[in-house]
C-alpha cells in the first residue's frame, strides 16, 4: 500500500517549487513524466499539453448495463498541473513590468510578494510603496492591479512581455504540516503519481495530468473526450476556511476543515457529484476507518465540471485535500489529510465494482 | 391532464437528484414508448417511432429537475444552513416550507437583526426542521430539499412549485399520448440538471445526435403589476422563442413553429427573453451543431414556491407540439 513518507514529501516539494502557471505547465510535466515513465502501459502528451497515462487492469468484464463494451471498468483520475500566477504584459523599462493575473487571485494579497519570472526563474518583487511615504488615508485604499508592477531590476534581457511569473515561495515542512505555494493542485498531482505507482489491479486507471484548470477546466475537457471513461474523479485541493470566527460566533462557512481528512464533494458550482460515487467513497471511508469530510456544497469547481459533461455524460466526483490560504503566495496543509486522501482513493479503487453503475443514477 | 400536473409538481427532485420524478414519469411513458432508457447523467430518454424517408431525428427536451436547497452546515442547535441549487430568489424564502428527499420537512427562517436596513442576504437564511442539536438533526451536509407547496387550481390558472419545468414534462407526456402518426424518429427526453447547467441536455443530445432539437420550458411574463416589460402574457398561447440570453433560436425553426400554429389556428406569442435560457442552448451547440428552438409555456413567479401557468396555454402547447411532430418538416 502506498503511503506518505519522506520520498513522497520530497516529490511534493519538487512539484510545489516548480513553476507552472496555466498555459506553461512544462516544469511540472517533466517531473510527472520522469516519475511515471516506468509505471505505465502507455503515456502520451496530447495537443493541449495534458499528460495522459494508462495503466491497464485485469478486472472482470463489467455488467452489460454499462454503456461501454470495454473489458474493464475504465476510471479516469485527473490532477491539474497548472497553478495560478501572473503574465507580464508590458515593459515599462528599467526592469519594471506591468502584469495580469492568471487564474483567480485577490489583488489585495499581491503587494510586497517575491516572484520568479520566466523559464529561468528570474527573481522579482511586486513592489509596494513603503509605509514612510504613504499617508494614513492611502493605506485605507485598495490598490488596483493597474498600479502594481513586477520589478526585476535593470540589466537583464531574459524577461519579456508574455512571460509567466509565479510566487517565489519555497516548500517547507513544519511538524504535521507542509507550507508551500501551489499546493492547489500539486497535492493532487503527487497523489495521482502515487496511485499510478501502486495501481489497483482490477481497473483500467486512466490518469490525466491536466493543463489550464485554473482558467476554465480546459485541459480536462479534451482529456475526458480522449479517454471517454466510465467514471471520472478529479483529485484537487480545496480551501479550508476553518479559523474560529473573529466575532465569536460559530463559523458556518469553513468550506472544509484541516485535519478531518479528504473532502468529498456532493456539489460545487460546476458539478453535482454522481450520488453513487458519493456513497461509494463515503462507505469505503467508513468501512476502512479512514476519516473523511464532505466539502460544504457551494461554488467553485474542479476538472469534474468539464469531465461529467463530456460526450454522452460521465459519472463524476471530486476529492480534495483541504488547505488554508489557497491561491495565495503560501498555503498550509496537514500531511495526515494528504495521507488519508491517498488511503481513501486506494481503498475505494480496490473495491470498485462495475455493479456500482449497474443501477440508475439516484 | 390536471391530475398529471399535480402528480408531477408534487414530486420532490432537485437538480442532480431526479430519481423520484424519473420514476413517476417512467410509469407514464412506458406504455406509450418504443424504447425507454436512462443515461449516465440520469436523463430519461424515450424513443417513439423510426425515421421514415421524409422524417428527421428530433429531440424534444423538458427538464425534470427543479430548483432546491442543499445542506451546507448544521449548527450546534440543529439549525441548517444551505446552499442553493439553481437560481433561488431570496424574496420567496422566508417562512417557506421545504421537504428533503428523505422526507424530513422544515421551514425557512432568517436571522433577526432589528437594526437591519437592507434585505437579508442568502447566507442569513436557515432551515428549521425542529431539531435541537446537530446530533438529533435528521439530515446531513449534502442532503437536498425542495419547496413544499400543494398544487392549486385558481379557475383557469394553475399554481404549483416546480411548474418550471414539470409543466414542460406534462406537455411532452401528453404530446406522446396524443400523437397518432409521425414520419420522425422522436426522442422525448426528460433532462436532468437544467437549473444548474443545462447539463443533462448537453450529454443526452450528444448521445442522440438529433437533426432538430426543441426544448419545452417555461418563460417569464410581463403581465403582473410593475413587471419588467415583456410581451408575453398568461392565456395568450404558447410562446415561440426567438431569443434568450443563451440562445438565438434557428430562424427556420421559428418560422416552422409560427406557421404551424397559424395553420392549426393555435394562438401563440413571439418570445424575446431577457434573462435565462433553456436546454435548447446546450442542444444547439452539441457536436457539430443542431437546429434548435424552444416552445415556451408562459409562467408567472418563476423560481418561487408558487409558479403560475394558464391551463389553456398548456393545452395549446400540447396541440402545437403534436402538430409540429406529426407532419414532415421542410426547413
Amino acid at each position: 500500500m502506498p503511503t506518505i513518507g519522506n520520498a513522497q514529501l520530497k516529490l511534493l516539494e519538487k512539484l510545489c517549487n516548480a513553476c507552472a502557471v496555466s498555459g506553461d505547465e512544462g516544469e511540472v510535466r517533466s517531473i510527472v513524466m520522469e516519475e511515471i515513465k516506468d509505471h505505465t502501459d502507455e503515456v502520451r502528451l496530447d495537443a493541449v499539453g495534458n499528460v495522459l497515462a494508462t495503466k491497464k487492469g485485469s478486472g472482470k468484464s463489467p455488467s452489460t448495463s454499462l454503456r461501454t463494451s470495454q473489458s474493464h471498468l475504465r476510471v479516469m483520475l485527473t490532477a491539474h498541473m497548472d497553478e495560478v500566477g501572473f503574465m507580464l504584459v508590458a515593459d515599462d523599462g528599467e526592469g519594471l513590468f506591468r502584469f495580469e493575473t492568471v487564474g483567480g487571485m485577490d489583488v489585495r494579497q499581491l503587494p510586497g510578494k517575491a516572484v520568479v519570472v520566466g523559464r529561468e526563474h528570474v527573481p522579482g518583487v511586486i513592489g509596494a510603496r513603503p509605509i514612510h511615504l504613504t499617508t494614513a488615508e492611502e493605506r485605507k485604499q485598495k490598490i488596483s492591479l493597474d498600479a502594481l508592477r513586477i520589478d526585476i531590476g535593470p540589466g537583464t534581457t531574459k524577461v519579456k512581455p508574455g512571460d509567466w511569473a509565479t510566487f517565489a515561495t519555497r516548500f517547507q515542512r513544519s511538524g504535521p504540516s507542509v507550507l508551500a505555494k501551489a499546493l492547489d493542485d500539486r497535492l493532487g498531482v503527487a497523489t495521482l503519481i502515487e496511485l499510478i505507482k501502486h495501481a489497483p489491479p482490477e481497473i483500467d486507471l486512466l490518469a490525466a495530468f491536466t493543463v489550464q484548470e485554473e482558467i476554465g477546466l480546459r485541459g480536462s475537457r479534451v482529456a475526458a473526450y480522449t479517454f471517454n471513461p466510465d467514471i471520472g474523479i478529479a483529485l484537487d485541493s480545496t480551501p479550508a476556511n476553518d479559523l474560529p470566527d473573529w466575532e465569536g460566533e460559530e463559523n458556518i462557512t469553513y468550506n472544509t476543515k484541516l485535519g478531518l481528512g479528504p473532502a468529498i464533494y456532493v456539489a460545487d458550482g460546476s458539478t453535482i457529484s454522481d450520488p453513487r460515487l458519493v456513497r461509494w467513497l463515503a462507505e469505503t471511508g467508513t468501512a476502512s476507518k479512514i476519516p473523511y469530510q464532505f466539502r460544504q456544497p457551494g461554488g467553485g469547481g474542479t476538472d469534474a465540471g468539464a469531465i461529467h459533461k463530456t460526450r454522452g455524460g460521465i459519472p463524476s466526483i471530486s476529492v480534495s485535500v483541504p488547505h488554508r490560504y489557497t491561491h495565495s503566495a503560501i498555503s498550509i496543509a496537514r500531511i495526515d489529510d494528504w495521507k488519508n486522501t491517498l488511503s481513501l482513493l486506494q481503498a475505494a479503487l480496490a473495491n470498485l465494482s462495475p455493479d456500482l453503475l449497474a443501477t440508475e443514477r439516484a | 391532464m390536471k391530475q398529471l400536473i399535480q402528480k408531477l409538481t408534487e414530486t420532490f427532485s432537485p437538480s442532480g437528484f431526479e430519481s423520484a420524478i424519473r420514476e413517476v414519469i417512467k410509469q407514464e411513458v412506458q406504455p406509450l414508448a418504443d424504447e425507454v432508457r436512462v443515461d449516465a447523467l440520469g436523463n430519461l430518454i424515450v424513443r417513439k417511432g423510426a425515421k421514415a424517408k421524409n422524417g428527421k431525428r428530433i429531440m424534444l427536451a423538458a427538464h425534470m429537475d427543479e430548483i432546491g436547497l442543499m445542506v451546507s452546515h448544521i449548527d450546534e442547535n440543529g439549525f441548517i444552513r444551505f446552499s442553493s441549487i439553481g437560481g433561488i430568489r431570496t424574496g420567496g424564502l422566508l417562512s417557506g416550507r421545504v421537504q428533503f428527499t428523505n422526507g424530513t420537512q422544515g421551514l425557512i427562517g432568517v436571522e433577526r437583526d432589528l437594526f437591519a436596513v437592507k434585505s437579508p442576504t442568502f447566507s442569513q437564511y436557515y432551515i428549521d426542521v425542529g431539531a435541537t442539536s446537530a446530533k438529533n438533526c435528521p439530515v446531513k451536509i449534502g442532503d437536498v430539499a425542495a419547496f413544499k407547496r400543494p398544487f392549486l387550481e385558481l379557475g383557469q390558472r394553475l399554481v404549483a412549485k416546480s411548474m418550471d419545468d414539470r409543466i414542460g414534462c406534462v406537455v411532452l407526456i401528453e404530446a406522446l399520448r396524443a400523437l397518432k402518426t409521425s414520419p420522425h424518429e422522436l426522442y422525448f427526453v426528460f433532462t436532468t440538471q437544467e437549473e444548474v447547467g443545462p447539463r443533462g441536455a448537453a450529454t443526452s443530445a450528444f448521445g442522440i445526435d438529433p437533426e432538430i432539437g426543441l426544448a419545452v420550458d417555461v418563460t417569464l411574463t410581463g403581465d403582473t403589476p410593475k413587471s419588467k416589460y415583456m410581451a408575453i402574457s398568461l392565456g395568450k398561447g404558447p410562446a415561440v422563442k426567438i431569443k434568450d440570453t443563451g440562445m438565438l433560436a434557428d430562424q427556420h425553426i421559428v418560422e416552422w413553429m409560427c406557421s404551424t400554429a397559424e395553420k392549426k389556428r393555435i394562438p401563440y406569442q413571439r418570445e424575446v427573453l431577457d434573462g435565462g435560457s433553456t436546454d435548447a442552448m446546450a442542444i444547439q451547440m452539441t457536436r457539430s451543431g443542431v437546429l434548435a428552438g424552444c416552445l415556451s409555456v408562459p409562467c408567472r413567479y418563476v423560481h418561487t414556491p408558487s409558479e403560475m401557468v394558464d391551463y389553456e396555454d398548456v393545452q395549446n402547447s400540447v396541440k402545437l407540439l403534436v402538430a409540429l411532430i406529426s407532419a414532415p418538416v421542410n426547413l
